[in-house]
């Protein structure tokens, strides 16, 4: 039998996890069928429908889903379940809601964040922020699994899946969306960012993190990042923040700036690339794993940082 | 309205865990073991709902070992009304502590039930939403605000991009995310008088739940390493080390 993914997205575009999601469905030996559920979602379906080795892609188009509300979204995967061995989605925050609702409705146990896929019923999976690594072998008939996306590079496009219609399931018309606040930026998204301009308690304040921190992130092109203190003190919006309760991310380059480097952030970067630190106590534990580190202020370090790049980038 | 928490004992999040040598697991002898904090979070809730007059009883629960009544202890100290204690050794997964959450909730009859989003042990994220799909349940996940309304909830959720804020329909799940509120700590006086507070114990077999696991642990082992590199004396040092040596500008 198959493997059914769930795709990641906004109603008008699918987002790139979904694509690192789907090397770690494939790789699970059967083949994938895409599971786009949505409103006005077309657009979205025919970009799952591109990605290489889809058979299949199901769209759900309906009110019910415009914003992936757990109950019908679960009620709507259940529906779908008979025909699958496993069901698989990304680890963004609208799959941890969803999955292990789908899971326990099938009186499965998921396995959650996978890092690597060792056998079709076998997987790597981090514990304890990352501290271990736990292999897990499942005895579940069926599998529930949401994967790290940072962990896989993500499947190209040069597929042309068919994609079919179905049907919504019965609305257990319990939960009603009110409202929705995202931030409309320009930046690229934190997971899906080459370059992460991170910053921590030590840039001070709000208006010092949109003075310094922001304007580095631009010139370089990068998304933003924010420690877990930096956010609770109220200087970072909340899904800015990278660690173990966080965000995951592994960029090309993750540039941490005044982040003294708890395991829990830690957690959230260590699989960068390359890795800077910049930190006035030489020894925070963020030097331990940046391959980069200079000791000094970020007040003033950040502003030479950014006129040093302009030169280079020229 | 009665309020349900569940709390579980975990390896307390200040201590760098230790993977066994043979690889069967991580080093849980001698550690310092405190309430995972998303719980935390999740008891200070329901005692502010109390608080403002929204709640009439706030009950924890724990599922696991004898010593995870010192964890309801905590939480009775915090000002919970009463413990009841699922005494079980070894590991219960998510699913198996959902469907004993169920059977209590069947014997409690809450009108709400908060749990922390994850605990900081498995980092599984699992049990909430699990036990609101076996009640057939509305669940707010991720919760950094929740609002009582007449028959249900107003939940803010933190989400990839930013909030998101539905209405659940009565009785339901909430899970907590680090920016719903600051857990206060036990004052002396409620440390002593949570000791004369009632803990209930009971077992798995009671409510008729098999916690045999379904996942088998094959190893545990150390994460890849990650060496530190180099000290930069200066800023242009490290741009040109950015650019030249690793090329990532």
């Amino acid at each position: 039998m198959a493997t059914l993914l769930i795709a990641e997205h906004d109603n008008s575009a699918l987002n790139g996890v979904t694509a690192k999601a789907l090397t770690a469905a494939a790789a699970l030996g059967a083949p994938v069928h895409i599971l786009v559920a949505g409103q006005g979602a077309t657009a979205v379906a025919d970009a799952a429908a591109k990605l290489a080795g889809v058979e299949k892609v199901l769209l759900a188009d309906d009110a019910l889903y415009a914003h992936r509300l757990a109950e019908p979204l679960a009620a709507l995967v259940v529906s779908l379940a008979p025909g699958y061995d496993a069901i698989v989605g990304p680890s963004t925050a609208m799959v941890k809601n969803v999955l292990p609702r789908v899971a326990a409705l099938l009186d499965v146990m998921q396995i959650s964040d996978i890092i690597k896929v060792d056998a079709p019923d076998t997987f790597e999976r981090p514990i304890y922020a990352g501290n271990a690594i736990q292999t897990v072998k499942s005895s579940d008939a069926k599998k529930v699994v949401t994967v790290r996306t940072a962990s896989f590079a993500a499947t190209g496009e040069g597929g042309s899946a068919p994609v079919e219609a179905v049907a919504a399931a019965a609305d257990p018309a319990v939960s009603v969306f009110v409202e929705e606040a995202i931030a409309a930026s320009d930046r690229p998204e934190l997971t899906a960012a080459k370059i992460i301009v991170s910053g921590g308690r030590a840039v001070g304040s709000r208006e010092k993190f949109a003075e310094l921190i922001e304007p580095l992130a631009d010139a370089l092109g990068a998304a933003v990042g924010a420690s877990r203190a930096a956010v609770d003190a109220g200087y970072a919006p909340n899904d800015w923040q990278v660690g173990q309760t966080g965000k995951v991310v592994a960029p090309e380059l993750y540039i941490a700036l005044g982040i003294s480097g708890a395991i829990q952030h830690l957690a959230g970067m260590k699989d960068s690339k390359v890795i800077v630190a910049v930190n006035k106590d030489e020894e925070a534990p963020i030097f331990q794993v940046a391959d980069y580190g200079l000791v000094g202020d970020i007040n003033t370090v950040i502003p030479e940082l950014k006129a040093e790049i302009a030169k280079v980038k020229g | 309205m009665k309020i349900l928490v569940p709390v579980k004992r975990v390896v307390d999040y200040n201590v760098k865990v230790r993977v066994k040598s043979d690889g069967s697991g991580v080093e849980l002898a001698n550690v310092k073991m405190s309430m995972n904090p998303f719980d935390e979070i999740a008891v200070e809730e329901a005692l502010r709902l109390k608080e403002a007059g929204k709640a009439t009883e706030v009950v924890v629960v724990s599922i696991g070992p004898a010593q995870a009544s010192e964890t309801l202890r905590t939480a009775l100290a915090m000002g919970a009304d009463r413990g009841i204690l699922v005494k079980v050794d070894g590991v219960v997964e998510p699913l198996a502590v959902a469907k004993i959450l169920k059977a209590v909730v069947g014997e409690e009859a809450p009108g709400l039930v908060i749990l922390g989003k994850q605990a900081i042990d498995d980092d599984c994220n699992q049990t909430g939403q699990m036990l609101a799909a076996l009640l057939g349940w509305p669940q707010g996940t991720f919760a950094s605000k929740v609002v009582v309304e007449d028959g249900g909830f107003a939940v803010t959720r933190e989400i990839d991009g930013g909030l998101q804020t539905v209405t659940l329909k009565g009785p339901a799940i909430v899970t907590t995310d680090l920016r719903l509120n600051e857990p206060r700590y036990a004052s002396l006086p409620n440390i002593m008088k949570a000791k004369k507070k009632p803990i209930d114990e009971k077992t798995p077999d009671a409510y008729g739940v098999d916690v045999a696991p379904r996942l088998t642990v094959v190893k545990t082992a150390e994460p890849a390493g990650r060496k530190a590199g180099v000290k930069v004396g200066s800023v242009a040092e490290l741009v040109g080390k950015l650019k030249d040596e690793a090329g990532v500008i």
